[in-house]
């Protein structure tokens, strides 16, 4: 572990020595049974045939086997609408509750329930959203008792695309809430006062000295947002019983039974959502140091 | 007083937004809780609810998962506490490589984690290039499937756990109180149980009560390993049953509404948020 021969680190902590590694095996040990050796196995198995041997075959028909060509594509349209969606009505709400005048017990009562919503997701958000939306639904009856709407007869349906991107809000909004409340506390009060002063309006203001600021925050948020919407199955799983075949209905299909009737393009399919997850918490960190460097 | 400022008086704008959210958020509840009361003709009632609780299977279930919970978070503290600790106090260089191992369940979805685990555990785990086994296939049996149903829930919930315990610690001075009680004769089982423990006691509620509402709902890992937990009870009672998943719902949505209340309360609105959708 020690390279003595190096000069002394800049940085005041010294290199402890190899015994006070001991203290923390239990956790690696952990996290080499439970996490890393599944997720090698995961890998190794997506660069392997049915015989063992070392392939690419695996990762060629990730790109070329429509079924799953097919599955990504939706994976990513609802990810991506939920995420623009949900992060554009996360951002409005929660520049309603910091700097957009409401008063302040709001504020905590919407954080709060932010939390709640975020973490309120599979199997009971799906029954909510039958209970709301689906064919003798709450909102469903309104709309026909009321406004003589059938929006089933209308080809609205909560079982497919557009009912899941509605169920996935639910969860998606309140985590850019979450988020942006308090990137948006972060804003200088000295910021506006000086554009004020120096003539600027409210809209000029935000445009070229708020925005610019949260710009990044708020792109690496809504990046986080579909990785959020890209690894839920739960949700989709109970409201449209894997009828929506997105990614994770494929791989969850994959591990019942060998559906794609390669083992290793099931292992590939499993690779190729874990990069999607890591490139889009990767750009989210990013952009987010982006900007505490002006909100510090 | 110009226009602009008149129309600020009155944030129209923010008002309307916030409405909006408030019946994105409060509609699909009131509709839950209104359907579950709907299960006797024309008058509303808790029958629902009355049948949901009287199902043995109900019950079973959810005592299960509420042991699963339970042992979770007791095993989830075990192992994240020492390790916090001891990276403040001794390895300070760790602490990178430990905080991306914490972050990684963020990286690998829940789906992912039960496939690999499922891949590797239903095999005997050997020491690479001999016979020896050093793990007996685990979903064969039902205490090792216990076992990696655990280790599975302490993963999703590693994140949370980690930073809760670990911004609890930067706030007591975690070398002071030890070098206290070394003075007076304490080993490291003592300061670590009596010392630190208690003064990250906060940090580890709003943890232990996050992993508890990750883990009482769980349907992904409970569904794929074949464990009799509430999750999956509650999505089978769906497929044949109305008023009572209903009932079920609305209830769940309450524990979580007072999981992540007392949370707010002890942490003084820091809000956290899991991802086990």
């Amino acid at each position: 572990m020690e390279k003595s021969f190096l000069p002394a680190r800049k940085n005041k902590t010294p290199r402890s020595s190899w015994k006070a590694w001991i203290g923390v095996v239990p956790f690696f040990l952990f996290a080499l049974l439970f996490l890393l050796l599944p997720s090698v196995r995961l890998f190794v198995g997506s660069f392997t045939d049915n015989s063992g041997k070392f392939t690419l075959d695996n990762l060629i028909q990730l790109f070329t086997q429509q079924t799953i060509i097919d599955a990504y594509k939706i994976s990513i349209q609802i990810s991506a609408v939920t995420a623009l969606a949900g992060g554009i009505f996360g951002f409005m709400l929660a520049y309603s509750v910091t700097v957009g005048g409401l008063p302040k017990p709001l504020r905590s009562a919407l954080i709060t329930f932010s939390g709640v919503a975020s973490n309120f997701a599979g199997v009971p958000l799906a029954f909510a959203f039958v209970a709301t939306l689906g064919r003798t639904g709450f909102i469903t009856a309104i709309l026909k008792n009321i406004f003589h709407m059938n929006i089933y007869q209308e080809g609205f349906t909560l079982y497919g695309f557009i009912g899941l991107c509605l169920t996935y809000m639910y969860f998606q909004f309140p985590l850019m809430v979450l988020i942006m409340a308090p990137a948006l506390d972060g804003l200088k009060r000295e910021w506006k006062e000086a554009a004020l002063n120096l003539g600027a309006n409210n809209l000029q203001y935000w445009l070229k000295v708020a925005m610019p600021v949260l710009l990044p925050s708020i792109l690496g948020s809504m990046i986080l947002l579909f990785g959020n919407s890209f690894g839920a199955y739960a949700t989709a799983y109970a409201l449209t019983g894997g009828t929506l075949p997105i990614v994770t209905i494929l791989i969850g299909a994959q591990i019942r039974g060998d559906v794609l009737h390669n083992p290793g393009l099931g292992y590939s399919l499993a690779m190729g959502m874990v990069v999607i997850m890591a490139v889009s918490l990767g750009f989210y960190s990013w952009l987010q140091g982006w900007t505490e460097r002006w909100l510090k | 007083m110009n226009l602009i400022t008149k129309i600020h008086k009155v944030p129209f704008w923010s008002w309307f937004w916030f409405i909006l959210g408030v019946l994105y958020f409060v509609l699909p509840l009131y509709a839950t809780l209104v359907f579950s009361l709907q299960m006797e003709r024309d008058t509303l009632s808790f029958k629902a609810y009355e049948s949901a609780f009287a199902d043995p299977e109900f019950l079973k279930t959810f005592t299960y998962s509420i042991g699963l919970a339970i042992m979770t978070i007791i095993a989830s503290i075990a192992l994240v506490v020492p390790t916090a600790y001891w990276i403040r106090l001794r390895l300070p260089e760790a602490r990178r490589i430990v905080e991306f191992i914490t972050l990684m369940p963020f990286v690998v979805p829940a789906i992912i984690l039960v496939f690999g685990l499922i891949r590797i555990y239903s095999a005997p785990l050997n020491i690479p290039f001999t016979s020896i086994t050093l793990i007996p296939p685990l979903t064969n049996f039902k205490v090792g499937t216990n076992i990696l149903i655990i280790a599975g829930y302490i993963v999703l919930g590693l994140p949370y756990m980690y930073r809760s315990v670990d911004t609890g610690m930067r706030t007591v001075d975690v070398r002071t109180l030890t070098e206290a009680a070394q003075s007076m004769g304490a080993n490291w089982g003592t300061i670590v149980v009596k010392v630190i423990l208690p003064n990250v006691r906060t940090a580890l509620l709003s943890g232990a009560l996050l992993t508890f509402a990750i883990v009482v709902g769980e349907v992904i890992l409970a569904s794929f390993l074949g464990v009799p937990a509430f999750g999956p009870y509650l999505f089978l009672l769906g497929q044949h049953r109305a008023y009572e998943p209903a009932a079920l719902s609305f209830t769940s949505f309450l524990l979580t509404w007072a999981a992540m209340g007392i949370i707010q309360l002890i942490t003084g609105g820091q809000g956290q948020t899991t991802g086990a959708h």
